[in-house]
């Protein structure tokens, strides 16, 4: 990888920060560019990129805007694959011919770049081209979300947020002012990638008929695509000339058309993450049926009130259902165990209850995803739960989703469905989210 | 594809900006999309012979380039049944600013949907539907979805209406005629492809649905500014 403008007196250059990260940390062989040549840090800096004796699959590109066109055309002369453009001072500071420049030189050569303005391309354990030190950022681990941002600053945050629900990335890429490489060319690309199961995207707006570019590509997609949008807030429809106009806002349209075509559309960053971890086990979404197994009534009825709200239906279950699991159930809870969608085992109930209750709801026809409340605390339940109950999951095949605290004695529950890619939600409403997630990414 | 009349009515109406009622349901019934029965005329002893041939009220809409929103300028008369009436309401349109001709027209009734287009700068032609009339914005009970439509898109469209029931038939009264709903919405949303050069935004508003049919009482095409930033 060939970094293009490292400072050789400014240590905190972006360009800089980049070169040390990869060459550092990375496997990645990096090469220092920048017309003066000298050294950094004892290695050489290269005058161009045409001086590095070894060929080059990737160039970052921080260099002043107005030197971008030349730094891409020694690329291309190079015979290098492809760009990373990071410097800013295109379209976004009103500088579009100077970007279209480099689209039309980029294209004429058949290379491809991400960018410019953006921060471009993390892949855990390969390469990090984000300018920020890594000493600062945290790092998700490598994961099955590949994850693509207009907004780099959003990337990174949404990181951290992935990091702490313990969410991995196969490669997450901010693609700034998408001149080249856009949404619709990540899609294809995750789509081929066998280590991304969910493909997530930030977007603030897209194009002159971008829109229905990716709607037309999403729909193909064989895989759960997920969407987070900014920018909700209607604008002022100007004197507005007819009703239509007046009632189809930007955002409405976004949404309806996004629902229209089952690409999940996160309300919140929240979201984005329950639907990222629910999506990335449960590819294929149901039409939103909750049944409800609690071991503790108030959990139920959180649990009920929230998919209520989220439109998530709780339907009764079948009176076949309900007997086949009261038969089943320890003679100690019988009579006091609840059988009603949120069903309610009580805190006296055993593994092995629970279990029993999850089998035969997942039979019942009415039912299409199940969400397990399990509270750790109660004496009747073992540290084996997870593993168990996800083996149930695994032979009825109908998807579950659970809800264990998160603290770290409770890690062996929470692995035993982690493990067996069992979504865990750290919430009542988190587990509800993921169940909203199937229900917004079901096939029409 | 555009028909040469249609391509033609476009073209003319690019001066206002707008095509006028009459024009935008000569459009619809090139494509087969039902409209009242009706006459163009500024003669009070035409419209005469049209409600005598008519079996039952007609309504009368003035049509002028400078009149946008008929009912913000008493522009449309309704329940018209006698000839002196009539007569008395043509001259008063016919005084109205812009207004050469009359549109006098069968009266039909029912339950007043919304179909409309809008070209979406991000996604294209998108086409909403909705509970009609002169409030839609205020209950804003619409759905949307991306151009052209199936069957399956207008019924999921319909279900996500608070309005279904209405549409449906609720408490012993009849709903609208489902397939002719559906029928029309997917006719209406291949013209607006096909339009998607020329249009800002399309009203059909209102679409009187009964049992047996809809018919797209009123039609308003918005056309795009000459200088679109279609770039």
């Amino acid at each position: 990888m060939a970094v293009i403008g490292v400072s050789t007196t400014q240590d905190n250059h972006p360009a800089n920060v980049i070169y040390n990260k990869n060459h550092l940390r990375y496997p990645v062989k990096t090469f220092a560019v920048n017309p003066r040549g000298g050294t950094l840090h004892r290695e050489p800096v290269y005058r161009n990129v045409a001086e590095i004796e070894s060929p080059v699959d990737l160039a970052v590109i921080a260099v002043r805007a107005r030197f971008v066109p030349d730094v891409v055309a020694q690329c291309i002369e190079k015979g290098i694959k492809g760009a990373v453009i990071i410097s800013g001072g295109f379209s976004e500071t009103g500088s579009s011919e100077l970007q279209q420049q480099v689209t039309d030189l980029a294209a004429r050569a058949d290379f491809p770049f991400v960018g410019p303005n953006c921060l471009g391309i993390y892949s855990p354990e390969a390469v990090d081209t984000f300018f920020l030190p890594g000493e600062r950022i945290i790092h998700p681990k490598k994961g099955n979300i590949g994850f693509v941002s207009q907004s780099g600053g959003v990337l990174v945050d949404q990181m951290v947020k992935f990091a702490g629900q313990g969410i991995g990335v196969s490669a997450a890429v901010s693609i700034g002012n998408k001149a080249c490489i856009r949404e619709t060319h990540l899609i294809d690309w995750f789509e081929q990638d066998m280590g991304t199961r969910v493909i997530a995207f930030y977007v603030e707006g897209f194009g002159c008929r971008e829109g229905r570019e990716f709607i037309k590509r999403a729909q193909t997609c064989t895989k759960p695509i997920v969407v987070l949008k900014a920018g909700k807030t209607a604008r002022g429809i100007a004197a507005a000339s007819s009703h239509t106009a007046s009632v189809a806002g930007d955002y409405r349209v976004f949404s309806e058309i996004m629902a229209q075509h089952c690409v999940a559309e996160a309300d919140t960053e929240y979201e984005l993450t329950s639907f990222c971890e629910a999506l990335s086990c449960y590819p294929k979404g149901s039409s939103g049926r909750v049944g409800i197994v609690s071991v503790s009534g108030g959990h139920g009825v959180v649990a009920a009130d929230a998919c209520g709200h989220h439109g998530l239906d709780i339907p009764e279950i079948a009176e076949k259902t309900a007997h086949a699991i009261q038969s089943r159930l320890s003679p100690e809870i019988q009579a006091i165990a609840s059988l009603n969608n949120p069903l309610d085992l009580t805190g006296s109930c055993v593994d092995e209850d629970i279990l029993t209750a999850v089998r035969h709801l997942s039979r019942d026809p009415g039912v299409d995803c199940i969400l397990a409340l399990l509270l750790p605390y109660s004496p009747g339940i073992s540290a084996d739960i997870g593993a168990k109950l996800s083996q149930v999951a695994r032979n009825e095949g109908k998807p579950l989703i659970a809800y264990v605290p998160k603290e770290d004695k409770y890690k062996i529950i929470i692995e035993g469905f982690e493990l067996n890619k069992i979504p865990v939600a750290s919430s009542v409403e988190g587990a509800v989210l993921m169940a909203k997630a199937l229900k917004r990414c079901r096939p029409c | 594809m555009l028909t040469p009349r249609i391509t033609q009515i476009i073209e003319s109406a690019r001066p206002a900006g707008w095509v006028l009622e009459p024009m935008a349901k000569e459009i619809l019934l090139e494509r087969h999309l039902t409209v009242p029965k009706g006459v163009l005329t500024d003669s009070v002893d035409t419209a005469a012979r049209f409600l005598a041939g008519c079996n039952g009220p007609v309504v009368l809409k003035a049509v002028s380039p400078q009149i946008l929103h008929k009912t913000e300028h008493q522009a449309v008369v309704t329940h018209v049944q006698d000839p002196e009436t009539l007569s008395s309401h043509m001259t008063r349109l016919l005084s109205l600013k812009g207004c050469d001709q009359v549109l006098v027209e069968e009266m039909v009734s029912g339950i007043e949907v919304l179909v409309g287009a809008k070209n979406d700068l991000q996604f294209g032609p998108v086409v909403v539907l909705g509970l009609g009339g002169t409030s839609v914005e205020i209950y804003n009970d619409t759905a949307i979805r991306l151009a052209p439509v199936t069957p399956a898109d207008v019924a999921s469209m319909v279900n996500a209406l608070k309005a279904r029931p209405v549409l449906e038939g609720y408490r012993g009264k009849p709903g609208v005629n489902m397939a002719a709903l559906t029928r029309m919405v997917v006719d209406f949303s291949r013209l607006i492809m096909d339009l998607e050069p020329f249009f800002e935004s399309i009203d059909l508003n209102p679409v009187i649905c009964d049992a047996d049919r809809c018919v797209a009482a009123d039609a308003r095409i918005i056309l795009m500014p000459e200088k679109a930033p279609s770039a």
